[in-house]
């Protein structure tokens, strides 16, 4: 049965995010299908669709609503719209050509789980795309799909944009609950989940766009449809976002399991590299999920996923649970960057390291001293004053930041962790031949040029080395101190 | 030795810079119908008294707090948190660059040095003439269109070093061709 797009199908339609344009082309079909069923009917079929979250996490949606108490009155649903994990877009294409999509899910969502105020949580970057989405809501109120009596059914659920003013940690979603109630966007110590206790401390599903956007096509086109795309365990469509160097960067959509190798050299996809390049790295799942190496590698030959030898991984299929077997946190948001052969990777270990240590919101110490402490390093590398050592430094911080090792409120560290962690384990030839190649004097030279106060130590001996050796001595930090 | 009596209502009272209009307050009214409590109003509030002023006075701040019924400390909490709140004035408009890794990766380096090289102001700094500030922030969600940058609110796709000069000299380059929503913004 060939592919057939969903997701994307208004996108590049004239005028798509007008309601006319909707409704002529099947708009709140679905809606129209869930208001008849009643809600508890509904969070059973959408669990029996096993539809996982698409923001990152990959939770069961339907699962997430079945944790809302049965007694509750006021219900809260937050639209999380904070897309702020580079290099993802493709809620920015679905709220700028198809912000109808989003709203029918929003309602089919909120008759699930009873819910009386929907939030449209917009990260402040997004301008253009909250013009189109307050106009949508606004058209969307006017033909009577929110209000007082929702398509006639007496049904009552009113629906907001609540802009924020960038922050990345606002995607998470406590943090988000946070913010949304005028604070500081800092996450929250779970349980209590936001389910039980989440917005303004009442019932509150968070979902991402596009599991939303997802909905309203189960409605129509039946639970046996969704499962008959992509492998067991990760149904449905997705959309993949493919940036950098490659001929067509752009959204595609496609089903869970499609592989990398697809995706960059794929007909329906980008299209290969541009000028031809070989791929160095790919990150699969947005930034936080990790790196895997392209085709400048040789392929294993016995085609099995080996971790530990520089081989060609772009044979990772894109769904759930593969991208693990590669080392990745997970799917993450399917945003790739890829990486060519002419780029340097330490610039790009900089550029990540920079990123963490810019966004982490600094309440949990391991995070925000972790990640300033990894952007210091890979500064230092990137200045051409590493040393071999740096590169263990690095990955002994990230074994010890994140939810995972138990350190952290919420996911940003271990987001952090992965990539940081995948690129120098998985390139770290790359960066020793770098630092060879570094002038030993230069790299003494230049260290206070990139941070005065980082290192006082003769820099090719660092104390951890000499501890090893054995050789430690107290004159050592006399002629060095200031 | 003498006791000077200083009076720090006096002296704050001079950095205190503008605060909030008549049609600007009614506008942060609007939005209390939207949530339960008056503190969720705190970020639009924001935006709106920024759309105003310019940035966020420390006399907004506290006419914020005292409309929303909370301290003035947690509304400059807040200030200070998010990165699109300025507390000192800026340029007219506000360009913001991205600088994540696939604008990186597809020369957003080489766009920033032209940019600074065209206004002599780095990240964070306002020109000479009050028109243009610099901002680098993380990614801007527009990765296929890359580098990308925002004036204000109109977003510049595929920007290459040579497009500079044109599009800073665009009187136009922070208008939306699109109909805007006037829901955030200040009173008029």
């Amino acid at each position: 049965m060939p592919f057939e797009k969903v997701l994307m199908k208004n996108v590049g339609v004239p005028n798509s995010p007008s309601l006319k344009v909707y409704e002529s082309r099947g708009g709140y079909e679905g809606a129209r299908i869930a208001l008849k069923m009643t809600p508890d009917a509904l969070v059973e079929l959408v669990k029996k669709a096993n539809v996982r979250g698409r923001g990152g996490a990959g939770f069961p949606a339907g699962m997430k609503w079945s944790f809302l108490p049965k007694d509750r009155t006021v219900t809260y649903l937050c639209v999380n719209a904070d897309e702020s994990e580079p290099p993802t877009f493709c809620n920015r294409v679905t709220m700028e050509h198809d912000p109808h999509m989003l709203l029918e899910g929003i309602l089919i969502a909120g008759w699930a789980t009873r819910t009386t105020t929907a939030y449209i949580y917009m990260r402040g970057e997004f301008t253009e795309q909250y013009h189109i989405m307050q106009k949508a809501v606004d058209e969307a109120y006017a033909a009577g799909y929110f209000g007082r009596n929702v398509m006639g059914s007496g049904y009552a659920m009113d629906c907001y944009i609540h802009r924020g003013a960038g922050a990345y940690v606002c995607g998470e979603e406590t943090g988000l609950i946070e913010s949304l109630e005028g604070k500081r966007g800092w996450p929250r110590i779970k349980p209590p989940f936001p389910a039980i206790e989440g917005a303004f401390r009442k019932p509150t599903v968070v979902n991402n766009v596009e599991t939303l956007a997802c909905l309203p096509h189960i409605l129509t086109r039946g639970v046996d449809w969704w499962l008959s795309i992509g492998p067991a365990g990760s149904h449905g469509p997705k959309m993949f976002c493919i940036s950098g160097p490659v001929n067509r960067p752009g959204c595609y959509e496609a089903p869970l399991g499609v592989t990398v190798r697809e995706l960059i050299y794929g007909d329906d996809f980008a299209r290969g590299m541009r000028g031809d390049k070989k791929v160095k790295a790919v990150s699969p799942g947005g930034l936080s999920m990790g790196w895997l190496r392209g085709d400048l590698f040789p392929k294993c030959p016995d085609g099995q996923v080996d971790p530990v030898q520089d081989f060609d991984e772009l044979d990772c299929r894109m769904d759930f649970d593969d991208v693990r077997r590669y080392g990745m946190l997970g799917l993450g948001t399917a945003a790739l960057v890829v990486v060519n052969e002419d780029t340097d990777l330490r610039d790009v270990l900089l550029n990540q390291a920079r990123f963490y240590a810019h966004e982490s919101c600094g309440q949990c110490t391991q995070c925000r001293e972790g990640t300033g402490w990894m952007y210091r390093i890979a500064e230092r590398i990137h200045a051409g004053a590493g040393r071999k050592l740096d590169l263990d430094i690095l990955c002994e911080v990230t074994a010890n930041m994140g939810m995972m090792p138990g350190m952290s409120i919420c996911g940003l560290p271990d987001g952090a962790v992965f990539p940081i962690r995948t690129l120098v384990q998985k390139f770290r030839r790359e960066f020793e031949a770098a630092i060879d190649r570094q002038a030993p004097d230069a790299a003494a030279q230049r260290i206070r040029s990139v941070n005065p106060a980082a290192y006082e130590l003769p820099i090719y001996e660092g104390r951890a080395t000499r501890n090893i050796r054995g050789t430690m001595s107290s004159d050592h930090y006399s002629g060095s101190q200031r | 030795m003498s006791w000077k009596v200083i009076d720090r209502n006096q002296v704050a009272a001079d950095q205190l810079g503008p605060g909030l209009s008549a049609l600007t307050r009614e506008k942060i009214r609007g939005f209390f119908s939207r949530y339960p409590t008056k503190q969720a109003c705190l970020l639009p509030a924001l935006h709106i008294a920024q759309d105003q002023i310019g940035y966020c006075s420390l006399r907004a701040m506290r006419e914020i707090a005292e409309l929303l019924e909370i301290s003035p400390s947690q509304v400059m909490d807040v200030v200070t948190f998010y990165t699109h709140f300025w507390t000192h004035p800026k340029g007219r408009k506000v360009i913001v660059l991205c600088r994540s890794i696939s604008c990186e990766l597809m020369g957003g380096r080489e766009v920033r040095e032209a940019i600074e090289r065209r206004l002599g102001i780095g990240n964070h700094e306002t020109s000479a003439d009050g028109e243009y500030s610099l901002l680098m922030e993380e990614c801007l969600a527009g990765c296929d269109h890359a580098p990308c940058m925002l004036i204000n609110e109109r977003m510049h796709k595929c920007v290459r070093p040579e497009d500079v000069e044109r599009i800073l000299a665009d009187a136009k380059n922070d208008q939306l061709d699109i109909p805007r929503s006037t829901t955030y913004d200040a009173g008029r």
